[in-house]
C-alpha cells in the first residue's frame, strides 16, 4: 500500500502498538533547554534514574538568557537559577551542552539543523511547541510537555496516538517580494489556528521545491500555528546538500531518505491545493497568527478577528495598516533568525537609516548566524541604520528575558505569535517577513516592502 | 479518580492560547507548584495586581472544577506549566469544540479530562452556564459521560476518550510508568535498528 513520508518514518519508529490509536514511538533526537527541562530531570533524581540516551540529547539555553553582554553573569536570579540548573543536570547526565557564551549556542531550532543534529527521517522533539521547525528535513519532529520530556530522558520512548496526514500544495512562482514567512501566513490565515489540529503536514508543490533549507524551516516551524503536530518536507537534493556541508555522507544512506518519501499515490487524510502566485506580503491583524492579510488590503479582508483581539490590538477603526506609526522592530526568533533573514534585511537597511522614534532588534538565531553575519559585514550595515545587533537568544519573541516591548507599543515582529501581552504586558504585535519588518524600520510606519527592492 | 461533581465556569472565548492561561514571565520557577495563583493572569488582575472583578475566575464559586471554554483551547506553546496551572487551581475537567494537540496530551498527564463536544452543543451548554453558574454538571469517566442539569434544564453526552488513557486516569497509572514497565521493548527496538 503506498504510505505517506509521516506513515513510513511513523512505522519505522514504533515500538510497540498499544491499542488500536496508541503506539510507543522511539526518539532518535531530544532537544532540551532551560525552560521546560528541570522539573523533569527533578522527576528522575526523585526515582534515582540516569538519562537513558544522554548522547542522543542536546542541550541549549535560549528562552530566558540576555541578547546583550552574556559574557558577565545574568541579572535576573530566577533567570540565573534557570539557567545554572540545566548546567548542573546536564553535568550529572553527560549531555552536551550549547549553553550561554559557548561559540555554538543559539536557539534551540537554529543550531540542530546548523550543527547537522537534525536529520531526515528521525524523529525528533523537545519541550518547545515550534519543533516543528526540524520537520523541514523531512523529519518527524514535534512539540511536547515537560512529562514527556522526562519520558524521553528515562525511556528514550514516548506514547502517542498515530496522526493524521494532511497534505497542502502550493504551487506556482512567489512574487518579488513574497517571502517564506507570507507563504506561512497565508497558509496559516487560509486554514484558521486550529485548521490542522490533530494532524502532520506533509507541504508539497513548487514553492517548497524552490525553497531553500532555511525557507522551509520558517513554514514548517509556523506548522504549529495552524494547530498542526508537526509539519515536514520532503527530502530531495536540496536536503542533501545541506545536510552533506554539515556530516560525512554515504551515498547509501542518501537512498535510504530519499525512499522516505510519500509515495506518489499515498493517501492523506486531508488535502489542500493552494495558488502561490496570489500570495502577497503578509501582516497580521489581530492577536491570533491566523489573522494575517495582504498588508495592502483592509484589517476587515482578515474574516478571522474577534471583537475582543481588535480591541487588544486598538485597530478598530483602521481601514488597512499601510501608513500605521510602530514603535519596535523586533528580528529574530526561530522563524525568522537565520543567515537568510538577516541578509534580506541587510539588503534594505543597507545606505538606509532606521526612523528616529523606532527601536529596532535584530536578534540572531545563533553564534554561527551572528558571525556568519560579522563576516559579512551584515553587522555594519546594521549599526549604520540604527539597528542594534544583539547576541543570539528567543529574545522578544516570548520576552522571558529583558527584551520586552512596553504596554501599548505597536512591533512589527518577524516571530511567531501575536498573542495578547506575548511580547510584553500589553504590547501589541504585527507579523510579518524580515523584508517587510526592515521596510517598517526605515519608514517607521507600515508600509509595502516592495518599494526598496530593486 | 472515577467521577468530578462540581458548577462550571464560562470562558467564552475562542482560541485560548497557554501564554494567556500562563504568561512567560512566569515560567522562570524550576518546579511544579504554585502556578494557580498565576492561572490567566493577565486576565485575572488588574494592572495594579488587584481581581479584575469582570473575570470568572474572580466572581465563580469557590472549588468549581469545571471550565467550558472556546474552540481551539490551549493552542501555542508546549508549556506543561499551563496544565500544572490548571491542575493546582483545582480545575479538573475543560469543556471545548477542540483542544490543542500537545496541551490536551499535557492535561492528561496531569489529570486533567479533556471533554470535546460539537460546536453547537458547547455552544448551548456554555449559553446556559453563563446565565446559570448554579447548574450541576457530572462527569462520569468510567461511562465517559457529561451532564449538565437544573431544574429547567438536561443535557447529557458521551465524550471521547482513549480507552488508555481512561485506564491511566481510573487506575492513576502515570505513562511513565507504563514506559518504564516496556523497557525491554525499547532495548529489543534499539538492537534491532542502528541508529
Amino acid at each position: 500500500m503506498p504510505r505517506t513520508i509521516i506513515d513510513k518514518i511513523w512505522d519505522q519508529h514504533v515500538v510497540k502498538t498499544v491499542t488500536d490509536a496508541v503506539d510507543v514511538l522511539y526518539i532518535d533526537t531530544h532537544y532540551i533547554h532551560e525552560v521546560t527541562s528541570p522539573q523533569a530531570f527533578t522527576g528522575l533524581d526523585k526515582r534515582g534514574l540516569k538519562v537513558l540516551r544522554p548522547k542522543q540529547t542536546i542541550a541549549t539555553a535560549d528562552h530566558n538568557i540576555p541578547t546583550k553582554n552574556q559574557h558577565l553573569p545574568i541579572e535576573n536570579k530566577l533567570s540565573s537559577n534557570q539557567v545554572a540548573t540545566l548546567v548542573q543536570n546536564c553535568a550529572n547526565h553527560n549531555i552536551e551542552l550549547f549553553g550561554v557564551g559557548h561559540e555554538k549556542n543559539g536557539i534551540v531550532h537554529v543550531i540542530g539543523p546548523e550543527n547537522g543534529f537534525t536529520l531526515p527521517g528521525m524523529t525528533i522533539v523537545c519541550g518547545d511547541s515550534h519543533t516543528s521547525t526540524h520537520g523541514a528535513f523531512g523529519a518527524l519532529a514535534f512539540g511536547i510537555g515537560t512529562s514527556q520530556v522526562e519520558h524521553v530522558l528515562t525511556t528514550q520512548a514516548l506514547l502517542l496516538s498515530r496522526p493524521k496526514t494532511m497534505k497542502i500544495t502550493v504551487n506556482g512562482a512567489l512574487q518579488k517580494g513574497v517571502t517564506a514567512k507570507d507563504a506561512a501566513l497565508y497558509i496559516i490565515a487560509h486554514l484558521g489556528a486550529e485548521g490542522a489540529t490533530g494532524h502532520f503536514v506533509e507541504f508539497t508543490g513548487t514553492v517548497f521545491e524552490n525553497f531553500s533549507m532555511e525557507e522551509r524551516m520558517t513554514v514548517c516551524n509556523m506548522s504549529i500555528e495552524m494547530g498542526a503536530r508537526g509539519g515536514m518536507v520532503g527530502i530531495d537534493a536540496t536536503t542533501i546538500e545541506y545536510v552533506q556541508a554539515r556530516i560525512d555522507l554515504k551515498e547509501e544512506r542518501k537512498n535510504t531518505w530519499l525512499n522516505l518519501n510519500s509515495d506518489t499515490d499515498a493517501e492523506f487524510d486531508q488535502t489542500i491545493e493552494l495558488d502561490g502566485s496570489v500570495i502577497a506580503p503578509m501582516i497580521t491583524t489581530g492577536t491570533s497568527p491566523d489573522t494575517g492579510i495582504d498588508l495592502t488590503k483592509s484589517i476587515a479582508s482578515s474574516s478571522r478577528n474577534n471583537p475582543k483581539g481588535l480591541k487588544y490590538m486598538q485597530l478598530e477603526t483602521e481601514k488597512t495598516l499601510l501608513g500605521k506609526k510602530i514603535d519596535y522592530v523586533f528580528i529574530g526568533s526561530c522563524t525568522n533568525g537565520r543567515i537568510e533573514d538577516l541578509r534580506q534585511v541587510a539588503e534594505i537597511a543597507k545606505d538606509r537609516q532606521k526612523a528616529e522614534h523606532v527601536t529596532v532588534w535584530v536578534v540572531p538565531g545563533s553564534n554561527d548566524v551572528r558571525n556568519q553575519a560579522k563576516k559579512e559585514g551584515l553587522d555594519l550595515i546594521f549599526e549604520a541604520a540604527g539597528f542594534e545587533f544583539r547576541e543570539p537568544g528567543c529574545s522578544a519573541c516570548l520576552a522571558m528575558n529583558d527584551d520586552k516591548i512596553p504596554s501599548g507599543a505597536l512591533c512589527v515582529s518577524t516571530s511567531n505569535r501575536n498573542f495578547e501581552g506575548r511580547q510584553g504586558d500589553g504590547a501589541r504585535t504585527l507579523l510579518a517577513s524580515p523584508i517587510t519588518a526592515a521596510a517598517a524600520a526605515i519608514k517607521g510606519e507600515i508600509t509595502d516592502p516592495r518599494i526598496y527592492l530593486n | 479518580m472515577k467521577m468530578i461533581q462540581s458548577r462550571g465556569m464560562v470562558l467564552n472565548v475562542e482560541n485560548i492560547d497557554t501564554d494567556q492561561i500562563i504568561p512567560a514571565k512566569f515560567l522562570k520557577a524550576t518546579s511544579r507548584e504554585g502556578f494557580g495563583e498565576h492561572l490567566f493572569s493577565n486576565w485575572r488582575y488588574l494592572e495594579n495586581g488587584e481581581p479584575n472583578q469582570d473575570f470568572i475566575l474572580n466572581t465563580a464559586a469557590k472549588n468549581t472544577a469545571v471550565l467550558i471554554a472556546g474552540n481551539n483551547f490551549g493552542c501555542g506553546s508546549s508549556r506543561e506549566h499551563a496544565a500544572w496551572a490548571i491542575s493546582d487551581y483545582g480545575i479538573r475537567a475543560i469543556i471545548s469544540s477542540q483542544f490543542a494537540d500537545i496541551f490536551k496530551g499535557n492535561a492528561l498527564n496531569n489529570d486533567i479530562v479533556p471533554i470535546e463536544l460539537d460546536p453547537e452543543e458547547l455552544k448551548l451548554v456554555m449559553g446556559y452556564v453563563e446565565k446559570h453558574p448554579e447548574a450541576n454538571i457530572d462527569i462520569d469517566i468510567e461511562t465517559q459521560s457529561v451532564k449538565v442539569y437544573n431544574d429547567d434544564f438536561s443535557f447529557e453526552k458521551t465524550f471521547a476518550l482513549d480507552p488508555l488513557k481512561k485506564k491511566f486516569i481510573m487506575e492513576d497509572i502515570s505513562e511513565l510508568e507504563y514506559l518504564l514497565s516496556i523497557k525491554k521493548d525499547v532495548q529489543a527496538f534499539e538492537e534491532l535498528n542502528v541508529l
